[in-house]
């Protein structure tokens, strides 16, 4: 057998990759940590505490319920943009001019900065001069998402799948695209009605691109911070404050560096665990 | 052109590629609309039905198994479209599992099996409907292993025996067309050169390019003036097959396949130019003037020193008129 040659210089290839890291990862996170344990006051004075902040966060009513609120959130986005996407996907035309024209209409949400999206929003849903605010209340529904909680909601879902259904529709658009001719003529022959299509060709196809549109949209959203407070604040009242938003009520309305340093750490697990979970599930099935 | 496919016919459709064999598949299984012409299954036209009421069945070059059922419901998946009995389907799926040797894989996923696996499943597709009017081949083994493409390919010839169903398998590969088919129709440039059993094509090419195209090497053909209806080359008249009627106008050539070239006392002076060894043969190349042709020695003959001469079998030479054999056979 051959011995392995070592050689320790190469370590030097990998030093750039740690110190990048170390500055926008490790040591941020560490931070956080060190903050996380202990009490803090005025002129740097620090006591450590042990798990205190992270009992109490996770015994906090408030935190159960931005919580909730963020999983209902999440939820229902998923729900909706999911389906969505791959139907326009679907739509979309096959080839010709008509194609780049759909794929950059489709791109235009995305490239907007999330501060414009709420802004955008915030404009044309408000009942008195906007124009998505003065038409609903035109056909007589009551509407005012300022003061009405579902209205807010209504209009944060709305602004979410304004925003990001595209992603999901290019994805599943590239995903459909990738399938060869072949599959459709053998299925043509095979006399498969449309749905038959779909189930099995268009939908096994999608599944790894789709993995990826559900694991991206899951964190994006549940994440989510710039628009609804651009768009509610978080209001009326706490109906659409969302984890990240509580999170820097607590940080810097509050000063709570503690809690919210262990509030962070746990949501940072959350969405850790969530994705693990998520992506082994969908992965197991292809392993087989 | 004008095609008749016989009931219960195993044909080849072979060409270079781009000469339009998929294409004509394509508008045999209805997957594509011809802009003229017509197709007809016995005393129907089907030139507008759509693929899935033609009855026919297509195996694709790339195999197509949908990847998310097993092995048996891939089989079951053209009946249960057409909402035959559950029974039925069973009944035929185990036959023709039975048949391709998939048996033991019905109950595995298909994604799982191997190229030449999942090429079988495309054929029990087609195989499995009772009706199939014509089973179609587009280049099938391109991706199979070479070991496997003769398994298959004799698979494919005792099927045909078995089943009965009329077979059209498109291939570029002479060998492929010539070992399945009874009657190969070969195409170049969107048209029909010419349709015959391996041994016509062969031994009676009809175009220029269908010498070329099968044998190996192809057919030598030689640019020839015509004097009295006979065809000269080299200043000699060379006896020939066919022979022309009344005046020509046009390129003319004679053609004569390596094999029926030989080596003699008298008759065309050449020089040798090479001499490569191809295991059970020679294949010598010569020269006369500028033109050089090809003859196929077997191992062991003897290959003639300075001052060659060849002469021709004329039981196998044929005028050529613009490409195609003059006056037919």
């Amino acid at each position: 057998m051959a011995t392995k040659s070592t050689n320790q210089k190469a370590w030097f290839f990998v030093v750039p990759v740690i110190i990048l890291v170390a500055f926008n990862a490790l040591i941020p996170l560490m931070t956080v940590v060190n903050y996380s344990v202990q009490e803090t006051f005025g002129n740097n004075i620090f006591f450590f505490e042990g798990v205190k902040w992270f009992e109490q966060v996770l015994h906090s009513e408030r935190f159960h319920a931005s919580l909730l609120r963020q999983l209902s959130f999440t939820g229902i986005i998923l729900a909706i943009e999911i389906p969505l996407g791959i139907a326009i996907a679907l739509a979309m035309p096959k080839k010709g001019f008509w194609v780049s024209v759909c794929l950059v209409l489709m791109a235009l949400p995305l490239l907007i900065p999330w501060n414009v999206v709420g802004a955008m929003w915030n404009i044309f849903a408000l009942p008195d001069i906007g124009l998505l605010g003065r038409i609903i209340n035109g056909i007589g529904f009551d509407y005012n998402f300022t003061q009405n909680p579902t209205a807010a909601w209504f209009t944060t879902i709305l602004m979410d799948v304004w925003h990001w259904t595209s992603l999901v529709v290019l994805l599943a658009y590239a995903g459909l695209s990738s399938i060869p001719d072949a599959y459709f003529q053998a299925a043509k022959i095979d006399g498969a009605g449309a749905w038959a299509v779909f189930r099995h060709i268009q939908l096994p196809k999608m599944k790894r691109v789709l993995t990826i549109a559900i694991l991206l949209r899951f964190m994006d959203s549940f994440m989510i911070y710039t628009e609804p407070f651009v768009l509610t604040g978080g209001g009326p009242g706490n109906t659409t404050t969302f984890l990240s938003i509580d999170l820097v009520k607590i940080a810097l309305g509050q000063f709570d560096l503690g809690p919210a340093a262990a509030m962070s750490l746990i949501y940072f697990l959350i969405v850790l665990l969530v994705c693990w979970v998520f992506y082994t599930l969908m992965m197991k099935d292809e392993a087989q | 052109m004008s095609v008749e496919w016989s009931d219960g016919g195993a044909y080849a459709l072979l060409g270079p590629s781009g000469c339009g064999k998929t294409t004509l598949l394509n508008i045999i299984s209805g997957l594509l609309t011809p802009t003229q012409g017509e197709v007809w299954f016995g005393d129907e036209n089907v030139t507008n039905e759509p693929a899935d009421t033609r009855n026919i069945a297509q195996v694709f070059q790339f195999p197509v198994v949908y990847d998310t059922m097993t092995v048996y419901d891939n089989l079951a998946f053209p009946l249960r479209n057409r909402g035959v009995d559950e029974t039925e389907i069973d009944q035929r799926v185990r036959e023709i599992g039975d048949m391709l040797d998939l048996t033991e894989t019905l109950n595995k996923r298909a994604a799982g099996l191997t190229a030449d696996g999942k090429q079988k499943i495309s054929l029990g597709r087609g195989l499995v409907r009772k009706d199939v009017n014509v089973i179609m081949f587009d280049e099938p083994l391109t991706v199979i292993d070479p070991h496997l493409k003769w398994v298959l390919r004799s698979k494919l010839k005792e099927l045909h025996q078995r089943v009965g169903a009329t077979m059209i398998y498109v291939t570029h590969d002479q060998t492929e067309a010539l070992t399945f088919a009874d009657q190969v129709v070969v195409m170049h440039e969107g048209t029909v050169v010419q349709i015959g059993t391996p041994i016509d094509l062969f031994e009676r090419p009809q175009h220029t390019f269908v010498g070329h195209f099968i044998g190996s090497p192809g057919m030598n053909v030689l640019p020839c003036s015509i004097d009295n209806g006979r065809a000269m080359f080299a200043g000699q008249a060379i006896s020939t097959v066919n022979s022309i009627a009344g005046p020509v106008t046009g390129r003319t050539e004679i053609g004569i396949r390596p094999e029926f070239v030989t080596f003699s006392d008298e008759g065309i002076n050449v020089d040798i130019i090479k001499v490569s060894d191809v295991g059970r043969h020679n294949i010598i190349e010569v020269k006369h003037g500028e033109h050089s042709l090809k003859l196929l020695l077997t191992e062991g003959q003897d290959i003639p020193a300075d001052g060659a001469h060849i002469t021709f079998d004329p039981g196998y030479t044929q005028i050529y008129v613009d490409g195609w054999m003059a006056g037919g056979s």
